[in-house]
């Protein structure tokens, strides 16, 4: 029984890591860019939410409303005004560009912040719990768990049933071509990794809601992020949902063995995952 | 008169030669005329060195961008303290064991993120550097998550410190940053010089080559796995080095600060982006700048790390090839050359 | 006034210098054509026009406007589109979704819908759920045309658009042409193929080496005059 109990903590812990992984999709699937400042993002959202819970007295999920049009401004201008310069053949200023942008967000977050944890305000409903059959799960897992299911299946609505999906696949296909047909691919750049930060808020939300964090947190959430898009197959975002819930329940198994490998075992799933499918489990027709 | 002669060397390739001849003497003799204080930052310059010409040799000319050097620099550090610890060995010849252990997991390292493309691939083998981390921070004999310490008659007793002692008329305690110094001094110009030949071979063309274009130079015969094997694991030994003899000189350890991001790869990323990647010249002024601007801000705290990390972007895309590239593109100033010329014959004529 | 003309225009691909002063115009309801040889600057002249390649702002005017420096959107925009040489279908869209997404820039009422494009290629019609890419090259063709008809262009721009197909292939592709002027767009077509392009033109360019070296009505123009201005009179 305790197997099941743990299974299911994984999967929903899972949810969690698909939202980290959402954005990164997104935006690799579009641009083949890979914001190495995704992780310490998400970190900035969780520490927006928490100013806007202080300052207005706003419940989190309230604030997340607000945070959402924020974030999505500082995705836009982000990637219209320094990410965008640095798309071309050479992978190296997107890296770097990235990388630098990761510790400059850390530390500023660190000096804004301080380097003490911090945690969202939860309240009766998000700390409650229900019983499942033969296992109880929590609400707040849940939650988090649904709200993935409905980014991955708004965002394949977007993509599939839109004008504005049919421009990020076109212009992920071809940007010179997409350009013809009066597309702006900096703006569809800009727009994808607004959106991209929009999922990055509701991920923050959970972060925030679920555990403590601190400026700190950032990289090892990329690194699961990472993971999963990885395992998931790049550009599929069920598949991220999938390798987001590879990771979780490894990381639950590994943790209920000993906690201190909870991380370790998370890590070691996916480089065997890697040794078996280097493309992942459901890997893209084309690229 | 119409022959050809291939050169690589230019006229300030043989002032640099003099000056830097000149140079290394001085720096030998440092501790002559140096206090203590100087020769630790100069061994820190040195390291930092060191761990920027390997990650330089990476992704600057293989074009493997890494983000898990810290991966060799904790390993090389726990294969030093392994050494001493457990097998009683005296601390310096125990850096080599630092290389080959680093060598040894570059090994399963490479085959893993080998299968990752680009952006991919760097964050592949951060995740191959922490699994590294967690695995060492469960050897419970070496101190698990809160790490350990040399012991002391392990560094009092250490190679070459009496010589030291007597010859310089130091203590203990200086005597053994001097070796350290010492050391480090000969790790950066084994680096610089064996990284200048390699260059300057035709591996070092071929590696020029798989960088440009990996198809072109798969035509033309350049077997590009297995250049970037060579790089990968060479680079992996010289770093472990690295690892070994800071953690010699700091003598204490933990799983977290021997495998840092921050201080092993971000700060080393910094320093090559900033002086200028894809040469020799560009580490050696990115360690100085970055040594500069540590001594500046180092009251500051996170605003240290914020305004590098500022700095690393704006040269990132204001002048990718780093500050060398502009002293460089200026003056066409090439301190160790690689790229070929021809002299003499019809060539010069038609410039002409 | 000419609807669209390009004026003493200059393109340079880094130090080589493609295109050496052409000046070219199409009025109102027009059909020109480009001819010459490989490597006369036929695709780059395209690509200056629709703005792939960005030039002088007065190098290139539709009616009064300078749109020499305008980036490619902003051109499809204002009316100019282009079925660029190779195709060059959007894999990852169906056949549907490669002519919806012809109105991304552009969203004018006219003749053209998706209706009259499957009017037009009925084809397209049967495969319209299929990926683009997994059309026969004649089919990626028509889709190609469609696609930038779909934005009711004032000028269509057509780029090679017989390259690599069956001559019976090249025949149905070109059937369109006619009723694609009769509904009102000009263009201009690219062509390696002399015998098509002189078919349908109103008036012909010839250009060799990056030079216009001669133009004319087909009519007007000699056997020898087009060998000359395409290969050089010295052959």
């Amino acid at each position: 029984m305790i197997w099941i109990d743990t299974l299911v903590q994984g999967v929903l812990l899972g949810g969690l890591y698909a939202l980290f992984a959402a954005g990164l999709s997104l935006v690799f699937g579009i641009m083949r860019l890979v914001n190495l400042a995704h992780g310490d993002l998400i970190v900035m959202g969780a520490y927006l939410i928490l100013v806007l819970v202080t300052l207005l007295g706003l419940s989190p999920f309230v604030a997340l409303l607000i945070a959402m049009p924020l974030m999505f401004a500082l995705g836009w201008g982000l990637q219209k005004f320094l990410l965008n310069r640095t798309l071309g053949d050479d992978i190296l200023p997107p890296l770097l560009v990235t990388f630098g942008l990761s510790i400059v967000l850390q530390n500023a977050l660190l000096e804004g912040f301080s380097a003490d944890s911090q945690r969202l305000p939860t309240d009766a409903l998000t700390t409650a719990s229900v019983s499942l059959g033969p296992v109880t799960v929590g609400v707040m897992p849940l939650l988090t768990f649904a709200s993935a299911i409905v980014v991955i299946v708004g965002l394949n609505q977007l993509f599939y049933r839109t004008s504005l999906g049919r421009a990020f696949r076109a212009t992920s296909d071809d940007a010179m071509t997409a350009s013809l047909m009066g597309i702006k691919p900096s703006n569809i750049f800009a727009t994808a990794t607004g959106l991209a930060l929009v999922i990055v808020a509701i991920a923050a939300l959970y972060l925030g809601l679920r555990a403590n964090f601190d400026p700190s947190v950032g990289p090892a959430r990329l690194i699961y992020a990472f993971e999963a898009v990885i395992i998931g197959g790049l550009g599929s975002l069920w598949g991220t949902l999938i390798g987001g819930i590879f990771i979780g329940v490894a990381q639950t198994v590994g943790a209920a063995i000993n906690p201190e490998w909870q991380i370790l075992s998370g890590h070691l799933a996916f480089l065997a995952v890697l040794l078996v499918r280097p493309r992942g489990l459901f890997p893209r027709a084309h690229d | 008169m119409n022959t050809y002669v291939v050169e690589t060397r230019t006229r300030a390739s043989n002032v640099t030669a003099i000056l830097g001849t000149a140079l290394v003497i001085a720096l030998i003799l440092l501790p002559l005329y140096a206090g203590r204080s100087t020769i630790q930052d100069m061994f820190f310059i040195l390291t930092m060195l060191v761990l920027a010409q390997f990650w330089n040799l990476l992704a600057g000319y293989g074009g493997l961008v890494s983000i898990g050097q810290q991966a060799f620099v904790g390993m090389g550090a726990y294969a030093l303290f392994g050494g001493v610890i457990l097998a009683g060995m005296d601390p310096v010849p125990a850096i080599l064991l630092s290389g080959v252990a680093a060598l040894v997991i570059a090994i399963p390292t490479a085959f893993f993120a080998f299968r990752l493309q680009g952006a991919y691939f760097a964050i592949g083998t951060w995740v191959i550097a922490e699994v590294f981390r967690l695995l060492l921070a469960q050897w419970k004999t070496l101190g698990g998550g809160t790490g350990t310490s040399l012991p002391r008659s392990a560094t009092k007793d250490m190679w070459f410190v009496d010589a030291i002692k007597t010859l310089l008329d130091v203590k203990t305690s200086a005597a053994r940053d001097i070796l350290a110094y010492w050391l480090a001094l000969l790790l950066a110009l084994a680096t610089i010089g064996g990284i200048y030949w390699l260059l300057r071979t035709r591996r070092g063309l071929a590696l020029a080559a798989v960088r440009d274009n990996t198809e072109a130079a798969k035509s033309v015969g350049v077997d590009a796995d297995r250049m970037k094997w060579m790089v990968f694991l060479t680079s992996a030994f010289g770093t472990g080095l690295a690892g070994g003899l800071i953690y010699m000189q700091k003598a204490r350890i933990s799983p977290d600060a021997a495998f840092s991001v921050t201080d092993w790869t971000a700060y080393v990323i910094f320093i090559v982006v900033i002086g200028g990647i894809g040469t020799i010249e560009g580490p050696i002024l990115g360690v100085l700048i970055f040594f500069a601007l540590q001594s500046l801000l180092a009251d500051f705290g996170s605003w240290y790390l914020l305004s590098l990390g500022v700095l690393a972007i704006a040269i990132m895309l204001i002048a990718p090839r780093g500050i060398w590239g502009l002293i460089s593109e200026r003056t066409g100033l090439q301190l160790f050359p690689i790229r070929r010329r021809l002299k003499g014959g019809q060539l010069d004529n038609l410039e002409d | 006034m000419a609807l669209l003309a390009t004026h003493n225009l200059t393109a340079h691909y880094g130090d080589f210098q493609a295109l050496f002063g052409v000046d070219i115009e199409i009025n109102e309801a027009e059909t020109i054509a480009i001819i010459g040889a490989n490597g006369a600057g036929k695709t780059t002249l395209m690509r200056s026009i629709s703005g792939v390649l960005r030039n002088g702002p007065e190098m290139v005017r539709l009616e009064v406007a300078e749109i020499g420096s305008a980036p490619a959107d902003e051109i499809m925009a204002q009316g100019v589109s282009m079925v660029p040489e190779g195709r060059k279908l959007f894999p990852s869209l169906s056949v549907e979704e490669n002519l919806l997404i012809g109105t991304y820039g552009r969203k004018i009422d006219g003749h053209w819908t998706l209706e009259t494009i499957y009017d037009l290629f009925p084809i397209l019609k049967e495969r319209r759920n299929s990926p683009g890419t997994a059309l026969s090259g004649g089919q990626q063709q028509m889709v190609a045309i469609g696609r930038a008809l779909m934005s009711n262009p004032r000028v269509l721009l057509c780029d090679e658009i017989s390259l690599g197909l069956a001559p019976v292939v090249i025949k149905d592709i070109y059937k369109s042409i006619p009723k694609i002027k009769a509904a009102g767009a000009s263009l201009i077509v690219v062509e390696q193929d002399i015998g098509q392009a002189m078919a349908v033109a109103d008036r012909v360019y010839c250009m060799m080496e990056g030079r216009i070296t001669l133009s004319g009505r087909p009519d007007e123009l000699s056997r020898d005059d087009i060998h000359n201005a395409y290969f050089g009179a010295s052959h």
